[in-house]
């Protein structure tokens, strides 16, 4: 990394590389490296298959296009698909086994993963770039049956969890990048709520990207049982580097009857520099199902980082009574991109949703949201509420809205609200004249603006996502 | 000892004409100063220009603020540095501020306040304590602490809240702009009885007012009237009382 570009992002503390051994394979995709995956991680043979599958129908597909969004040329051929530290290659060891570089480089990104300095209310999974590194709190998680593990140490230990599930949600073929992913994801976390189990503390999945020219492949697979529910958090970060690298997850969740999954997900990794040098691409499809009757499912997603912000969280309300929403606040900043909201697609009976979008864009970047709502013919009295609000700081960012509606069901009460505004002369210097200076009186306005998705979030979770925007808004402002 | 300094002080909105023409105007510790004026006179536009509003640029003249020892340039200084120095104004429209609790906002503000001038910052307890001491002050409920800044106040209790603001952050020089004006009889003697609570013998204050209303509890030292951009006349309370019985067209009589 060059020293101007050093200089010019001390905002993004997270940027720095971790010297570490790691063993990488060749860049391009083939067969043979996804067979080397699956041999890397002693798969059972159904995975293989599975990731053959969708190599082949991958193969075939044109890269899709339709979203509001400048994504240069992706060649499949210049990423390594797999990247891990040597001390971890041979599958997940126990904390107290764990390379001490890789500690230190967690507790730099403040999730210190040592049984003394942890944090209390909360287990959390290390990922760092292709592997696992270790997951805290597991045996106590155990003896409530709980399973909370890497997707890698899943497919040794339950393989017939994972081959009835994977997939199910987010099907291989369904689009693109789905395949993709299918083909040669890396790893991600397992969690695993048996009937009537309310999992007793949030679980998180913090992911780092360190290694260059690799991508990160990230699978992570919820199940509720019956009754259950769990909160589930994810973090992520990555160095500063002036190329692109690519993050292509599949999340998928499935909570059975009154069961309930509350996902969260603090994003941050590299959004690039003044110029929209490097940065990550974020292409991630998270989508969950609302099986069983009375199930709940809701995602929030504060979104503050990547070169190119591409997701849509999802949930299809297939049980009666079911409710899914979605809370979401993207910023953008310098030259970023995202293109980010939300399917609800309503199946069931009395199914339902609420949505909740707050863009902020600022510099020259652009940000839209894009939602679909679709109802069913079978949907009997299904509601929507959605309110979807931009805020441009600055006059040269861009903010668009693209909800789209679908409804075959006549009784379906739907609602939509949508606003753009601009912080206001007045009230900016309404807040100055209080002693705030422009980028403390433009924290605490966005932070009201945002307020209604910040406090869906974990405690911690949401102290975390003010901090992170507070910082982002630094150097946007004056 | 002097406070604020106004030597021919000419603002306009930017690019437009002047709409203050002129003003001199002097403030001593421990004084207030009542401006008077008819609608549209500057009295707002003055107010504005000495808290730092961007809307304005001043084209002649000086604002002279004394802080620590010092004479400082007021035009020279951000808004918020204004603040952090001891000035405050409190708003004829004060502004809403969606999703921001008023308590969060105080304290936001406080602590700003506080970092600034170097002295140690209050927690969340210590900070309540001291909001519940100053509300009383100007009889004020603790529901308004959680709600929004001003949204869905009505007319006077937004005025309210700007001297609840004043309380907490003690200014050396408080611009009341129309604070009397929207209040009830009982809440305008409220907030004056605060207001008058609040005056010490190291600040000063300038009421702009539109009557008398307010100078009944608040006696001025000094009463000014304003009008298109001059300060015409200059005198003592009784100049107030002059101004309600013969109107302002009696002032523009030479
Ligand atoms: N930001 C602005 N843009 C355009 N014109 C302005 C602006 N601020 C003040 N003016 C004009 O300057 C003049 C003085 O306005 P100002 O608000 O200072 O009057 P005022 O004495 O406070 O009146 P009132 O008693 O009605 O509050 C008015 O003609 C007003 O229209
Ligand atoms: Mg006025």
């Amino acid at each position: 990394m060059s020293e101007a570009l050093k200089n010019k992002n001390r905002q993004y503390k997270h940027g720095f590389v971790t010297e570490i051994e790691q063993e990488t394979f060749p860049k391009g995709l083939n067969e043979s490296i996804i067979r080397q995956i699956s041999a890397r991680k002693n798969e059972p043979p159904f995975l293989l298959d599975f990731r053959l599958k969708a190599y082949n129908w991958w193969k075939a597909q044109p890269h899709p296009n339709w979203a509001a969004l400048d994504i240069p040329p992706i060649d499949f051929d210049e990423i390594s698909y797999f990247s891990a530290p040597k001390s971890v290659l041979d599958g997940p060891k126990s904390l107290d086994e764990v390379d001490p570089e890789l500690l230190r480089t967690f507790d730099r990104l403040g999730v210190p993963l040592h049984e003394r300095e942890r944090l209390a209310g909360v287990a959390v999974d290390a990922v760092f770039d292709s592997v696992s590194v270790g997951t805290t709190h597991s045996e106590m998680l155990e003896e409530h049956g709980i399973i909370f593990c890497s997707f890698s140490e899943a497919a040794q230990k339950h393989p017939e969890l994972i081959q009835k599930y994977l997939g199910r949600v987010v099907p291989p073929t369904d689009n693109f990048y789905a395949a993709l992913n299918s083909a040669v994801f890396s790893d991600g976390s397992f969690v695993y709520v048996p009937k009537g189990v309310k999992c007793p503390i949030d679980l998180s999945t913090y992911f780092r990207i360190n290694a260059s020219n690799t991508g990160q492949f990230e699978r992570t697979l919820i199940i509720a049982e019956e009754g259950a529910s769990v909160s589930y958090v994810e973090g992520c970060t990555a160095p500063m580097r002036d190329n692109n690298q690519l993050h292509a997850a599949i999340v998928e969740l499935l909570a059975l009857d009154d069961a309930s999954i509350k996902y969260s997900t603090v994003q941050n990794w590299y959004g690039g520099d003044e110029e929209g040098r490097g940065g990550i691409y974020n292409f991630v499809i998270k989508r969950g199902r609302c099986e069983g009757q009375r199930s709940h499912i809701s995602w929030t997603q504060v979104e503050a980082g990547s070169a190119i912000t591409w997701k849509y969280p999802s949930v299809i309300l297939k049980g009666n009574d079911s409710v899914g929403e979605f809370y979401s606040v993207a910023l953008t900043n310098n030259r970023m991109q995202a293109d980010t909201g939300t399917k609800m697609v309503h199946i069931g009976k009395n199914t339902r949703s609420t949505i909740v979008s707050k863009g902020i864009s600022c510099e020259e970047s652009r940000n839209s949201y894009r939602g679909l709502v679709r109802i069913s013919p079978g949907a009997e009295n299904a509601r929507n509420f959605s309110q979807c609000d931009s805020m441009l700081v600055g006059d040269t960012s861009s903010a668009n809205t693209f909800p789209y509606l679908e409804v075959h069901n006549p009784t379906a009460i739907i609602e939509h609200e949508a606003t753009t505004s601009r912080i206001s002369d007045d009230q900016l210097f309404y807040l100055q004249s209080r002693g705030l200076d422009a980028e403390g009186a433009v924290s605490l306005l966005v932070n009201g603006f945002c307020k209604e998705v910040f406090k869906t979030l974990p405690l911690e979770f949401s102290v975390e996502a003010v901090k992170l925007l507070e910082m982002k808004l630094e150097h946007s402002v004056g | 000892m002097s406070i604020l300094k106004i030597e021919g002080l000419c603002a306009r909105v930017v690019d437009g004409p002047d709409i203050l023409k002129g003003i001199d105007l002097a403030v001593e510790e421990g004084q207030i100063h009542a401006v008077m004026g008819p609608n549209g006179s500057g009295k707002s536009t003055l107010a504005r220009v000495l808290a730092g509003h961007p809307d304005y640029e001043v084209t002649r003249g000086k604002v002279l603020y004394h802080h620590d020892g010092e004479w400082l340039d007021l035009t020279e200084m951000e808004p918020h540095e204004r603040a952090t120095a001891g000035v405050f104004m409190a708003f004829q429209y004060p502004v809403e501020i969606p999703g921001v609790s008023n308590l969060h906002f105080l304290q936001t503000a406080f602590n700003a306040q506080c970092r600034a001038q170097g002295i140690p910052e209050l927690d969340a307890f210590e900070f309540r304590e001291l909001v519940a001491e100053k509300q009383k002050l100007i009889e004020m409920d603790a529901s308004y602490l959680d709600r929004e800044v001003n949204l869905d106040f009505s007319g006077g209790e937004k005025k309210r809240n700007e001297i609840l603001q004043m309380a907490i952050l003690n200014p050396r020089l408080a611009l009341l702009d129309e604070t009397d004006s929207g209040l009830d009889v009982d809440s305008l003697r409220i907030v004056a009885e605060g207001v008058q609570k609040l005056q010490t013998p190291r600040n000063a204050m300038l009421l702009i007012t539109h009557y008398q209303r307010m100078l009944r509890y608040i006696t001025p030292d000094v009463v000014h009237v304003l009008a298109d951009g001059r300060i015409l006349r200059t005198g003592d309370h009784t100049l107030a009382e002059e101004v309600e019985n013969r109107g302002y067209e009696w002032v523009r009589q030479p």
